[in-house]
């Protein structure tokens, strides 16, 4: 579990995060949705300690990040894995040597059971016997599929994804979201993933936080979110006219 | 200021380089990986320079010796002393912080803007000890041997032309490249290389670390890094000459 605070986060003179507080629960995909801008990302990068915070707490199982030593911060984020929006993927290594890199640095396995290992991973995301590609030769899909396996190489306890689905055809974002949610629920990992994807928010929305400029605005789950009475996640949500009528057709029925 | 906050984020980047590796064997892997990228990638190009640049060197300088009180070996004592001088510790690292500085700079800068460096971080990997410190030791490592064949080679390459032009017979050349060798020379030369080497591959790796924004950024990392490695070389050439001569 991570609970997050009061942080909040300064650009300049420019507030972009303003006293958000939120509980990330074990076991779910806890999603951090909003507009482009809005300061979903800061947040994230936040809790992984790539920004530093300019008030507040995140707390990863009883301990606030953010006040941990350097080597003490470093024992949490072995047990972090992140799937960035671009992939991230060493572009001179093959899907086996990412996939094999944290478990190289971490762990004490030996060469066979790492390869066993990174073998599982690429099952799970459905890529097996790819190990010998390079970042190079693969679609945007399968990079974030490759992305997501080396993220859970190392049995993290915490899974961070940066908008999953950008980029990504209807039909691929399904097949990410739903690894993404087998996953959390599979090895019990507290997963937040940040998203605008209405489909991902309804999908797999299991813990929702809405955030309206740096603002916490809105929680609940990913089927609450279309009864909803707020105004600002109504404009979010119904942006498209086609969600609008879906969400009719659905009533109507 | 901007001169302090550099100098100032290069030293906590090197401290960060310097500070304890997660996993000794894996760096210890990458810097072989280094040490053949910038290693046996250079040999190449520091084969052909070398040895054209001998030959040169010996042909001017057998067209300026005209006058017939100096004896045909100085050709030889010429070359090796060029070579050995300068030619091969501070021309040849001047052409491989062209080469391989770039390469580091745009290398980590393209790291940097796909957010492979920050993926290093949240691992808990130190990202700056990873990646640049292997590239340190590695042409620290390498990077005397590389000049040593370009001290052979610029040599050889002065005995060849020296010969072909008809400048001086094999025995004068030989000769000369014997004569009044004083050992202490390779000393300063290697002392320049070691020091070469580290400048070239931290400031690099410094410009291609903190590279903020898109692919054109990397592009003006990487030439920042050439020009600022190159600037160094020449002030630290100074530095190293002065205290061994004097």
């Amino acid at each position: 579990m991570i609970e997050i605070k009061n942080i909040s986060k300064t650009f300049g003179d420019q507030l972009v995060v303003d006293k958000v507080s939120f509980v990330f629960e074990q076991g779910k995909t806890n999603l951090i949705i909003g507009e482009s801008g809005s300061g979903k990302t800061t947040i994230m990068k936040m809790m992984v300690g790539l920004h530093d915070l300019d008030e507040g707490e995140i707390i990863y199982d009883g301990e606030n990040f953010p006040t941990l030593q350097v080597k003490d911060k470093q024992e949490i984020r072995k047990q972090i894995g992140m799937l960035f929006q671009g992939g991230a993927l060493f572009d001179s290594q093959t899907l086996e040597e990412n996939i094999r890199f944290p478990l190289d640095m971490f762990t004490d396995m030996n060469d066979e059971e790492k390869r066993e290992r990174v073998n599982f991973c690429l099952d799970k995301v459905q890529l097996t016997n790819r190990n010998k590609l390079y970042p190079g030769e693969l679609s945007g899909g399968m990079k974030k599929r490759a992305a997501l396996a080396r993220a859970i190489s190392n049995n993290p306890k915490y899974l961070f994804c940066d908008e999953p689905n950008s980029g990504l055809d209807p039909k691929t974002s399904i097949v990410i979201d739903n690894l993404i949610q087998s996953i959390t629920h599979e090895f019990n990992i507290t997963t937040i993933v940040i998203t605008h994807d209405m489909n991902s928010v309804v999908e797999i929305g299991e813990n929702v936080l809405y955030i309206y400029k740096g603002k916490p605005w809105w929680t609940g789950n990913g089927k609450d979110i279309l009864h909803t009475k707020n105004p600002e996640l109504l404009d979010f949500v119904f942006a498209s006219g086609f969600m609008k009528e879906v969400f009719q057709a659905v009533n109507k029925k | 200021m901007n001169l302090f906050f550099h100098l100032g984020r290069y030293f906590l980047l090197i401290k960060r380089v310097f500070s304890k590796p997660e996993k000794i064997s894996v760096y210890a892997k990458q810097t072989v990986y280094e040490i053949d990228n910038i290693g046996i990638g250079s040999l190449p190009i520091i084969s052909i320079i070398s040895f054209f640049m001998g030959g040169v060197i010996t042909i001017q300088a057998a067209f300026g010796f005209t006058n017939p009180i100096i004896p045909l070996y100085a050709l030889g004592f010429t070359t090796r002393e060029s070579m050995l001088l300068e030619f091969s510790p501070t021309i040849v690292c001047l052409i491989l912080a062209g080469k391989i500085g770039s390469n580091i700079a745009s290398e980590i800068g393209s790291m940097r803007i796909t957010e492979q460096i920050d993926a290093l971080e949240i691992m808990g990997i130190n990202s700056a000890g990873y990646l640049i410190l292997p590239k340190i030791l590695a042409a620290i490592f390498i990077l005397p041997f590389l000049i040593a064949i370009s001290m052979f080679l610029g040599i050889f390459g002065g005995y060849v032309m020296g010969i072909a032009t008809g400048a001086c017979n094999s025995y004068e050349f030989i000769f000369g490249i014997q004569a009044f060798f004083e050992p202490w020379k390779l000393y300063y030369s290697f002392t320049k290389v070691v020091t070469f080497a580290f400048l070239i591959t931290s400031i690099s790796s410094y410009f291609g670390y903190y590279t903020q924004g898109g692919a054109l950024e990397v592009g003006k990392s990487s030439t920042s890094a050439v020009v600022y490695s190159s600037i160094l070389i020449l002030v630290f050439n100074f530095i190293i000459t002065q205290l061994f001569f004097t």
